[in-house]
């Protein structure tokens, strides 16, 4: 035997000892339960009868065909993707700030702070829509596009701050003192140096900020007005008046988009790490 | 010098927009829930009442007295039993699966952690509404369990606790897979070896080393399902029926239909107090234990 087959072997046999009888079976199901509902929404969509399975009718695309026709459709579409791209860029800007901030030598309130920039995360939902309702109504910011793109740029921030904020920890900060050394401004320093090595960590971080703003129901719901509703409030208010084959269309469009840009994010993550 | 004005600089952005745009308005909700509620929706900003606090517990029957009704700390109650429900199936389905994914080889790992990611990332309206087609009557749980010959009649899960509960469990399991695979994956191997080395089988080296140092990740993965199943929204007001109602849509309802502002707002400020206590509950354990 090589060597290499005896390690080979070897590690085989101690992950053999690792193994835990029943967690696989466990796994498995698991993984099959976070799946066949989307999976069946998939096939669903593609139905050309109505959305049962019990009298599928055929195989047919009409169902896009009509979502891509319904012009109230196209402009909720529209105002989430303006609403996202907002949100994530004000949010990303004020995230990277807070986190240059908190990663350099600890200042006094610093704990303070990092709750703070986290509360959005915590607050439930249905409580900040609420809450930031009555905020609009009493102070007189009308209910529509700018008043969720508000909303959700408060949220954007914890999306975006944590994973930037571990990217510069494990930055090394000679680096930026070296730039010093050499009279680069602080603000050279950070276009120069810091900014190309957190560059994986600012994208990863906008990303997650835009699924968050692309998927949110709740607070959209409250804080939207009658006249600029996002995708998912109106795909929510079609829910409620009953099933039909172009929402399992629309979900799966909104599903192909949160998957692409979750790739993406997974994709960028692997090669800088 | 120089340096702290810089950081103020940087801090204050974020101070001032979660400040402005959250804070401030769950101070004003806090305060909008003692005022008197107007008289075609809407609030009376000058004049104060504990009206919301009361009509909690309280209801004024025909002769105008105070007597006690439950329907309200029903809701509630029945909202705090779904998410422990919630939590304990996620608990049980989550734990052998990090298991199992913390000791496969690392680049699967990593692989497996996205697969467990994507529905998490996938939109809650649609994750839902996925349920709705399948647990329907006439839905594909229903057509194959007919084609099987297992059911008879319709299988009437739809609009039920149940389905709600299934809806939450499923939107919330990642949240429960991932604190645990993390805390599994980074504990030390050595210490499981040891304990083999030390003639423990399988099952003595779950209970005295795994178990007890995964516990971080349980009581995280609790947390980040309970709090949300508390004030969930979604599920309820899509799976669950109008006789399974929970906290959040009551609170919709009071800036929908009845129209009572101060109540609405007195009951988020009351499910903003549960979270916050399980919160703190949940640090305040960790201080007092000795930092490993």
């Amino acid at each position: 035997m090589t060597d290499a087959t005896l390690t080979r072997s070897f590690t085989l046999r101690r992950f053999e000892l690792w193994r835990f009888p029943g967690t696989r079976a466990v796994a498995i199901a698991a993984l099959l339960y976070l799946y066949v509902p989307i999976v069946a929404l998939v096939i669903l969509s593609f139905s050309a009868g109505d959305s049962s399975l019990a009298r599928w009718q055929g195989f047919s695309v009409h169902w896009y065909a009509d979502v891509l026709a319904n012009s109230d459709m196209l402009r909720a579409i529209r105002n989430s993707l303006l609403v996202a791209s907002v949100a994530t860029t004000t949010g990303t800007v004020i995230a990277t700030m807070a986190a240059l901030a908190t990663s350099g030598p600890r200042f006094r309130l610093q704990t303070g702070f990092e709750a703070m920039i986290g509360l959005p995360l915590i607050v439930p939902d249905i409580v900040a829509g609420i809450a930031t309702l009555l905020f609009f109504v009493m102070i007189g910011v009308p209910l529509g596009i700018v008043s969720i793109m508000l909303a959700h740029t408060v949220f954007a921030i914890p999306f975006a701050y944590l994973p930037i904020r571990a990217r510069l920890q494990g930055l090394d900060p000679a680096l930026a003192e070296a730039a010093a050394d050499l009279y680069a401004t602080p603000w050279q320093g950070f276009r120069r140096i810091v900014l190309p090595l957190i560059w994986p960590g600012i994208a990863a971080g906008a990303m997650l900020a835009f699924i968050s703003s692309l998927g949110d129901v709740v607070v959209s719901y409250f804080v939207s007005g009658p006249g600029a509703t996002t995708l998912p409030v109106y795909v929510f208010s079609m829910v409620r008046m009953g099933v039909t084959p172009a929402v399992n269309a629309i979900s799966t469009l909104l599903m192909l988009a949160s998957i692409a840009l979750l790739t993406v994010s997974y994709l960028l993550g692997r090669r800088f790490q | 010098m120089m340096a702290s004005l810089r950081r103020s600089g940087l801090l204050a952005p974020s101070v001032l927009t979660i400040g402005a745009l959250l804070i401030l308005p769950l101070g004003l909700m806090a305060y909008v829930s003692t005022l008197e509620r107007g008289p075609t929706g809407g609030v009376i900003w000058s004049q104060h009442t504990t009206d919301a606090y009361v009509q909690f517990l309280f209801e004024r029957d025909l002769t105008d007295r105070l007597v006690v009704n439950t329907d309200y700390l029903h809701i509630f109650g029945r909202s705090i039993v779904v998410a422990a429900i919630t939590t304990a199936i996620t608990l049980i389905v989550a734990f052998p699966m990090a298991l199992w994914m913390a000791f496969q080889p690392p680049r699967r790992r990593l692989l497996l952690v996205f697969i467990v990611t994507v529905p998490f990332w996938t939109n809650i309206l649609v994750r839902n509404y996925a349920w709705i087609l399948l647990l329907r009557n006439d839905g594909v749980i229903d057509w194959v369990l007919g084609r099987l010959g297992l059911t008879g009649e319709h299988i009437n899960v739809l609009y039920t606790p149940l389905a709600t509960t299934i809806g939450l469990t499923y939107s919330f399991l990642p949240y429960m897979v991932l604190p645990i695979y993390v805390s599994l994956e980074k504990l030390d191997r050595r210490l499981i070896e040891a304990a083999f080395d030390l003639g423990a089988n399988r099952w003595l080296a779950f209970r005295r080393v795994i178990l007890p140092l995964s516990m971080p990740g349980v009581v995280g993965g609790a947390i980040l399902v309970f709090v949300p199943g508390l004030g969930a929204f979604i599920s309820p007001e899509l799976l669950g029926g109008a006789k399974s109602m929970m906290i959040g849509s009551l609170i919709q309802q009071q800036f929908g239909q009845s129209r009572n502002w101060p109540f609405g707002a007195a009951l988020s400020f009351v499910l903003l107090v549960l979270v916050l206590l399980a919160l703190s509950a949940h640090a305040a354990r960790y201080r007092r234990e000795p930092k490993p």
